[in-house]
């Protein structure tokens, strides 16, 4: 009834080619952002943005990256977690070494190096595929932390090689508190996310895709895998470079090469599944899923528990929460294979029709 | 189709809990403000891989502060109060926990102990702000125990540098007292991350000081494999080799050592390496001989154990009796009398109420436990008196060594002080480095 697109023409091109060709998405994307970037400042708590909305914001970010490479590309990554510390240590060592850098400058330099690494392991991309340049990615993920921990320069000597983040700082502006640091990151997000949307559906992203469906097709056709394939390596491990230094100054203060580990970037594979590949919305979707789902749950079943007087001890509620967590990924799965985007999708659709289906 | 609705709804009636326990929170946490409490917010971990060591920690701390309510009615009238947030050792989880206990009391949390070096230092900024003391026994920034340049931090009793210092000096005694160690060889196995990278410079120096060779061999991650790092251990045919491992990798090197032959009794552990949990996967037998330095003392035969044993494990209010007497727990019961003396000590002169964070942190920086308080708190033997001031953060630096007897910990030394002089000095350097890259401008307040 709502949600119709039934009298909506399109006179030109222009029109037809819009990001959101429907009026009711343009409002709904407008209503979205003015709740991110009006109302979520002035009402959260902060609790809300440190512990949970620019962590969400952050991982979003990773997964864009990495859903462009695997999802558009087609070429699966395990090493996302060490671009991202790539992302952390290379901001780190511009703003220390060049200190009257604007943070944002450093952000985006940060960005380029991990671009560069991220070519750079991406070159086996030409010759093998699949599970086994997943293998290959898979070095980028353990010498990156190596080699952060083994070379003292790179974290400036630091006795334990953790490193404490300068603070944010753009022309003097600092940005000290939970609500201005959630204000920048949701800014950079939101930049990057709609440049994303645009790549996919340009020239570029249009390669990407024809490499992922068929490449010796796409080569066929004229598309140049080496190049597309590269472009694609550098584009992702530059949203995952600048992911990785958000992470470092927006939300955690502090990092370590270890941090950056496996484990992290199969959280953000994870996201990309569960969220849905090959989908910009569903890269916010998954990482919805995977980083507040958890909170959620151990919120619920603690209060639940006291609310029944159940006496729980500790590490039980955390092993319930990995119970239900894990379930429920499984169920999802089953449920909707393609992810999450795929399920707004359909209800999308559904909507049109309602409430007369017939 | 049917499996969609079902779910659709499950999910609805699960937003719908999760928001009727919103409003209930709000409920109790009126009745809390009714009575107000002293309030502890406890970051622990008893799951993941190094749940084995975390869990008995949290345990022993928890079951002090029970003792206090149950025994006492509190702390001078004021009833503790706690909850516990499951950290899994990760830097990411343990900010979440840090933000959520923050939350949970009108005055926050009494001091936290983050229980990692990795959430430590992501809280040092944070600290500050929100006025809520960090203490970090054993662990996290070295350099904090300046307390000039880290008001809000205290890594209380001693820290890694003047263990390893330490260390160095009861090998000497071992080897035979003064000028023994020169030309003798020691290797070094650490874990293969920022903990274990501590102990590097300041052994290079003492190396040099004594005159010995060093050799340092990371283990990488988690541990449980090495074969190689042995076969070069035996190679080098070390005269004593220092242990710092975390986790599942202590009980594999003196399982290893045992394999390649190494005399475990030239194998000294540091106090993350040196609980049950470790000689115990070692096999108590293989693990006979092994020495750990230590910062308290294990044994059910200290008295605020037994009170313990009486007032809360008797009345079914203990958290799990097998883990009552070790090493990890009893450093759990040490750590809340510490937090809770700093509490006494800030009501002594605030008055006998809940105290802030700031109340507290001015409670820490003046404490001080002799050797008589901590008798009468039933503490005597198990840690050494600790003196606390605005340039000292840290303590007395004192670490006291065990060895494992087959069934045991047996202290074997009285409380051995390192070169704190050295410590002292590489510690001001290290804080002044850190000042100026913060631009903190730093000195004694009070």
């Amino acid at each position: 009834m709502f949600y119709r697109e039934a009298g909506q023409f399109k006179k030109s091109y222009k029109e037809d080619q819009a990001i959101l060709p429907i009026l009711q998405d343009k409002i709904g994307v407008v209503v979205i952002l003015l709740i991110a970037f009006v109302a979520i400042p002035i009402l959260a708590s902060d609790y809300w943005l440190t512990a949970i909305l620019i962590p969400f914001l952050v991982f979003s970010l990773a997964a864009l990256g990495l859903n462009l490479l695997t999802g558009y590309a087609g070429q699966l990554s395990l090493g996302t977690a060490a671009f991202m510390a790539v992302g952390a240590f290379a901001a780190y060592n511009f703003e220390l070494r060049l200190p009257y850098m604007p943070a944002l400058v450093s952000f985006v330099l940060a960005g380029l190096t991990t671009a560069i690494v991220g070519i750079a392991f991406g070159i086996p991309s030409l010759r093998i595929r699949g599970f086994y340049l997943a293998v290959a990615t898979l070095a980028a993920q353990f010498f990156i932390p190596w080699l952060l921990v083994k070379v003292g320069w790179f974290t400036n000597y630091s006795s334990s090689g953790v490193i404490t983040t300068q603070p944010i700082e753009i022309l003097g502006f600092v940005f000290d508190s939970p609500a201005k640091r959630y204000f920048l990151v949701l800014s950079i997000v939101a930049f990057l996310a709609l440049v994303a949307k645009n790549l996919v559906r340009s020239n570029l992203g249009r390669a990407w895709m024809a490499v992922r469906d068929m490449d010796v097709a796409a080569e066929v056709i004229g598309i140049k895998i080496m190049r597309t394939k590269l472009i694609a390596f550098g584009v992702s491990s530059f949203y995952c470079g600048v992911a990785g230094a958000l992470y470092a100054y927006a939300y955690l203060g502090s990092v370590e090469p270890d941090g950056f580990n496996l484990d992290l970037s199969f959280r953000i594979l994870f996201m990309i599944i569960i969220g849905g590949i090959g989908s910009i919305m569903g890269s916010f979707l998954g990482a919805a899923f995977i980083t507040l789902l958890p909170i959620f749950l151990d919120i619920v079943i603690n209060e639940g528990a006291e609310i029944l007087n159940l006496k729980l001890a500790a590490g039980v509620t955390s092993i319930m929460q990995l119970l239900v967590f894990g379930g429920l990924i499984i169920f999802f799965l089953i449920v909707e294979p393609l992810g999450l985007a795929r399920l707004w999708q359909i209800a999308k659709e559904k909507l049109r029709l309602w409430p007369f289906p017939h | 189709m049917k499996l969609k609705k079902v779910f659709f709804i499950s999910i609805i009636t699960l937003v719908l809990n999760g928001c009727g326990d919103k409003s209930s929170t709000d409920l109790t946490s009126e009745v809390e403000e009714a009575a107000p409490s002293q309030f502890f917010g406890i970051a622990g971990y008893r799951v993941g891989p190094y749940g084995p060591s975390g869990a008995p920690i949290a345990t022993g701390y928890i079951d002090y502060l029970t003792l206090l309510n149950e025994r006492d009615g509190g702390l001078n009238g004021v009833r503790l109060s706690w909850e516990e947030c499951e950290t899994e050792y990760n830097t990411a989880k343990g900010l979440e926990c840090y933000e959520r206990l923050k939350t949970r009391n009108p005055l926050g949390p009494t001091a936290i102990h983050p229980m990692s070096t990795g959430i430590t230092y992501g809280l040092i900024d944070k600290a500050p702000v929100d006025q809520i003391p960090l203490i970090t026994l054993g662990y996290g920034r070295t350099d904090a125990s300046d307390g000039r340049v880290f008001p809000w931090v205290f890594p209380l009793m001693t820290n890694y540098w003047s263990q390893a210092s330490a260390i160095v000096r009861f090998i000497e005694t071992k080897e035979g007292g003064e000028k023994s160690l020169s030309g003798k060889k020691i290797v070094l196995l650490y874990h293969d991350s920022a903990y274990g990278k501590e102990p590097h410079e300041i052994l290079k120096v003492e190396a040099d000081n004594f005159g010995f060779d060093l050799v340092m061999i990371p283990v990488p991650h988690p541990g449980n494999e090495q074969q190689s790092q042995w076969m070069r251990i035996k190679k080098e045919q070390p005269d004593w080799v220092i242990l710092w491992g975390w986790g599942v990798m202590s009980g594999t090197s003196i399982k290893t050592a045992k394999k390649v032959g190494f005399p475990r009794e030239k194998m000294i552990g540091n106090w993350w390496s040196g609980a049950e949990v470790d000689t115990l996967a070692a096999g108590p037998s293989a693990s006979t001989g092994y020495i750990a330095a230590n910062m308290n003392l294990s044994g059910k035969n200290f008295e605020v154990v037994q009170e313990i044993l009486k007032h809360v494990y008797q009345k079914g209010k203990g958290g799990d009796e097998s883990y009552v007497g070790t090493v990890l727990w009893n450093r759990g019961v040490a750590q809340a009398m510490l937090t809770v003396e700093a509490v006494r000590n800030a009501q002594a002169k605030y008055g006998n109420t809940p105290m802030s964070g700031l109340q507290v942190r001015w409670g820490i920086e003046n404490l001080s436990l002799t050797q008589a308080k901590l008798d009468e708190l039933g503490f005597g033997g198990m840690v050494p008196p600790i003196t606390v001031s605005c340039e000292n953060h840290e303590g007395p630096g004192v670490v006291r060594f065990q060895q494992w007897d087959g069934e045991k910990w047996v202290s074997i030394s009285d409380w051995v002080l390192g070169d704190q002089k050295l410590v002292r000095k590489m510690v001001e350097e290290s804080a002044a480095k850190y000042a100026s890259e913060k631009n903190i401008e730093y000195g004694c307040s009070s």
